[in-house]
């Protein structure tokens, strides 16, 4: 056809595109891919001004710690089957041994076991196989890229990061599971009313969202330190101080978090046709038991897209738990703030960059499972306006 | 829906967004107006200490707290108007400044300082957001099928990474003699200090947010490409249009509602700006209104905490949402009404 022919792009337009592509996604990739590099290095080779010391590390392969060939290729082999078990074995096996109705709850059993088990292999088994096998090969057993993984360990271990993981993932917890039931059931019924008053909510919603996360927690820092006394006379003696508690600030992130949510999950609800609970309500149900049986079975795109959002907005957040939370109960994005701000040395800078990286990696992990949720959650608010 | 049912629905979420959202609103406006603090007293002191013959006694003026029965120091509010207002705002020394026509002088009131930090971040990075966007969006469009997860992958990562790391992660980059430093030496081929000043580091602060909200953007307009009328482009074409003017004139005003979106959501996105100050380190050069009210809420050395000082800058910054929003909610109106 004479339109798609004259369509088709000119050579030069075509390369410039290309060219304009590759660099984004240098552009886009290149920080994180950097400091996870960083991560991996003694301070002097991670702060050198040249890249190829940095990618390399010769003072961190002189200190004696490095990766020999063997050891890469048998690593990303580990990386290569688990990713691999995990997308073509994983989904079947769930659906077949979770019981009916908590098939969410297998994904979160399936997702444990998978990361306990790629761990204990390639952090337990490899070093052992590799160890073993090291002498036999000859060159290919020696080093040829300084890496370290010390700086994990102090992270995790002596700074005692792994109590900040468990703060974040009550936090997370928390906030993904109220901010979903509360948001749904409000989301249906936003979506099912047509009335003057559901716009209304919807807007003050839209308000509400806009508001700098400065303001409220301004409002609440008083109310929270003082709360043992004024709730002493409603709950006695044992009247706790909400301040420093998790429980205040899974409260304070869900509210934060529910005018998106009940936004999002309505313009989700609005798509599913009206007809299906209607149908059900002419068989005689009522509104909870239409929405129950026939509803929440075909919604779970939508309230997974929106718990992922809801997962991110208490993950990344910084200004509501370095504000709401005590250094007992901190969360990791503030207890890295801490981190770097005490940082003298070099050695200090890189166990922030490595703490950094750990904060990253559950980031990465989940674009990689819901790349396409998460574009679905980007459009859907845009398109239908 | 019958009311009850609907009240029943929705209810558990207006309830939660009265007492989280709407009561801390309410109780910033009034501490905005008042003062809590210790109620002093002055008493004499006299003390003495042992001297030759007899003591050595010196009677003196001490400002102490009053304790109640508890041994508790007794606080008490009071209102106060305006003044906090104005101890934000430093109206004196701002005066001062425009009399002076000095802009430096203006630049170190911590207020003024914040307010044109964050108007300037806003408005630039806008139109670099919305330009990157729609030809990263473009060139996606143009890629082959194949490639297309993979670059949408790598795209969602700036997007999707906590804010405070992202931040961290370009200043490391930049950092001392970091890699792009280094680069950039070697190309101006001149020393750079890229942290001594205020100018550079706002500008890596914008480069950090175009880079984070960019792949935003290029998805929702990608998404709005997918949709473009494949007939008038056709037609435009018979008629004689270029590919500029198929841009300009076909596929620009299919996507008009997505840019307005996007350019709203950034708008109060950017206007919030706060993390780039913690990852970059700036407060001794640039800060922006939230992070004024955070440095309020911090407690001092003290352990105070100036919560109507906080109140009021909080209050100052929706001032200018309030702004923001009003177009976003007359279009939001309008929709409302042609829909019925």
């Amino acid at each position: 056809m004479s339109t798609a022919k004259a369509l088709r792009q000119p050579a030069s337009l075509r390369i410039m595109s290309g060219t304009f592509l590759a660099l984004w996604c240098l552009i886009a990739a290149f920080p994180i891919a950097w400091i996870t590099v960083m991560s991996f290095k003694s301070p002097v080779d991670a702060f050198d001004a040249n890249p190829l010391n940095v990618i390399f590390g010769p003072a961190t392969r002189a200190d004696g710690s490095g990766w020999s060939i063997l050891e890469i290729v048998l690593g990303l082999a580990v990386i290569w089957v688990t990713a691999r078990m995990t997308v073509r074995r994983v989904p079947p096996l769930v659906a077949s041994y979770s019981p009916g109705g908590f098939v969410a709850l297998g994904w979160v059993v399936a997702a444990v076991l998978v990361a306990l088990g790629f761990v204990l292999v390639f952090f337990g088994v490899l070093p052992l196989v590799t160890d073993l096998l090291g002498p036999l090969v000859g060159p290919l057993g020696r080093d040829i890229i300084g890496a370290t993984t010390e700086h994990y360990q102090t992270v995790w271990i002596e700074r005692g990061f792994i109590d900040n993981f468990k703060n974040s993932l009550i936090v997370t917890t928390g906030v993904v599971t109220i901010s979903l039931t509360v948001g749904t059931l409000a989301g249906y019924g936003l979506a099912r009313s047509g009335s003057t008053l559901a716009f209304w909510i919807l807007i003050i919603a839209l308000i509400f969202r806009s508001l700098p996360h400065s303001v409220l927690v301004a409002g609440y820092l008083p109310v929270f330190i003082n709360s043992a006394e004024w709730l002493a006379p409603i709950l006695g003696e044992n009247a706790p101080t909400l301040y420093g508690k998790p429980a205040a600030v899974i409260a304070v992130l869900v509210a934060i978090n529910q005018p998106f949510t009940i936004w999002m999950l309505r313009s989700f609800f609005a798509n599913i046709p009206a007809d299906l609970d209607e149908a059900a309500r002419v068989d005689g149900c009522s509104h909870f038991k239409a929405f129950r049986l026939v509803i929440m079975p075909v919604m779970w795109p939508g309230v997974i897209t929106t718990g992922l959002f809801s997962f991110l907005l208490a993950y990344n957040d910084f200004l509501v738990t370095s504000l709401l939370l005590d250094a007992s109960n901190q969360t990791m994005v503030p207890a890295i703030a801490g981190m770097f701000n005490r940082e003298t040395t070099t050695t200090d800078q890189v166990v922030a960059v490595a703490a950094a990286v750990s904060i990253t990696a559950p980031l990465f992990l989940l674009v990689m499972v819901f790349q396409r949720q998460i574009v679905s959650g980007l459009t859907a608010g845009a398109v239908k306006g | 829906m019958k009311p009850k049912v609907f009240a029943a629905f929705v209810g558990p979420s207006i309830f939660m967004m009265l007492l989280f959202i709407a009561f801390p609103l309410v109780s910033v406006f009034w501490n905005s107006f008042t003062v809590t603090q210790p109620i002093y007293e002055t008493v004499e002191v006299e003390s003495c200490t042992a001297g030759f013959l007899e003591q050595t006694c010196t009677t003196e003026m001490e400002t102490r707290p009053v304790l109640n029965e508890a041994g508790e120091i007794t606080r008490q509010t009071e209102f106060v108007g305006f003044q906090t207002y104005r101890n934000v705002l430093e109206m004196g020394r701002f005066w001062e400044a425009v009399q002076d026509r000095s802009w430096t002088a203006l630049q170190n009131i911590d207020f003024w300082k914040a307010l044109r930090f964050t108007l300037m971040f806003t408005l630039v990075t806008l139109p670099l957001v919305l330009g990157f966007g729609l030809a990263i969006a473009l060139v996606i469009n143009n890629a082959s099928q194949r490639i297309k997860g993979p670059v949408i992958f790598l795209s969602l990562l700036p997007f999707i990474i906590t804010p405070v790391i992202g931040a961290l992660s370009i200043n490391w980059l930049f950092r001392g003699d970091g890699i792009l430093t280094a680069l950039l030496e070697w190309w101006l081929e001149q020393d750079l200090a890229l942290f001594a000043q205020a100018w550079t580091i706002e500008l890596m602060m914008m480069f950090y947010r175009v880079w984070h909200v960019a792949p935003f953007a290029a998805i929702v307009f990608y998404a709005g490409l997918q949709t473009v009328n494949q007939d008038s482009l056709e037609s435009a074409l018979i008629d004689g249009a270029n590919r500029w003017q198929r841009l300009r004139l076909i596929i620009i005003p299919h996507l008009a509602p997505l840019l307005i979106f996007v350019a709203m959501i950034h708008l109060m996105d950017t206007y919030r700006v706060f993390e780039e100050v913690v990852g970059f380190r700036a407060e001794g050069y640039v800060i922006s209104l939230q992070w004024l009210t955070y440095d309020f809420l911090t407690p001092d050395q003290a352990g105070n905490r100036s919560i109507s000082r906080a109140s009021a800058s909080a209050m100052l910054t929706m001032i200018g949402i309030a702004i923001l929003l009003v177009p976003l909610l007359k279009r939001t109106w309008r929709d409302h009404k042609g829909s019925h």
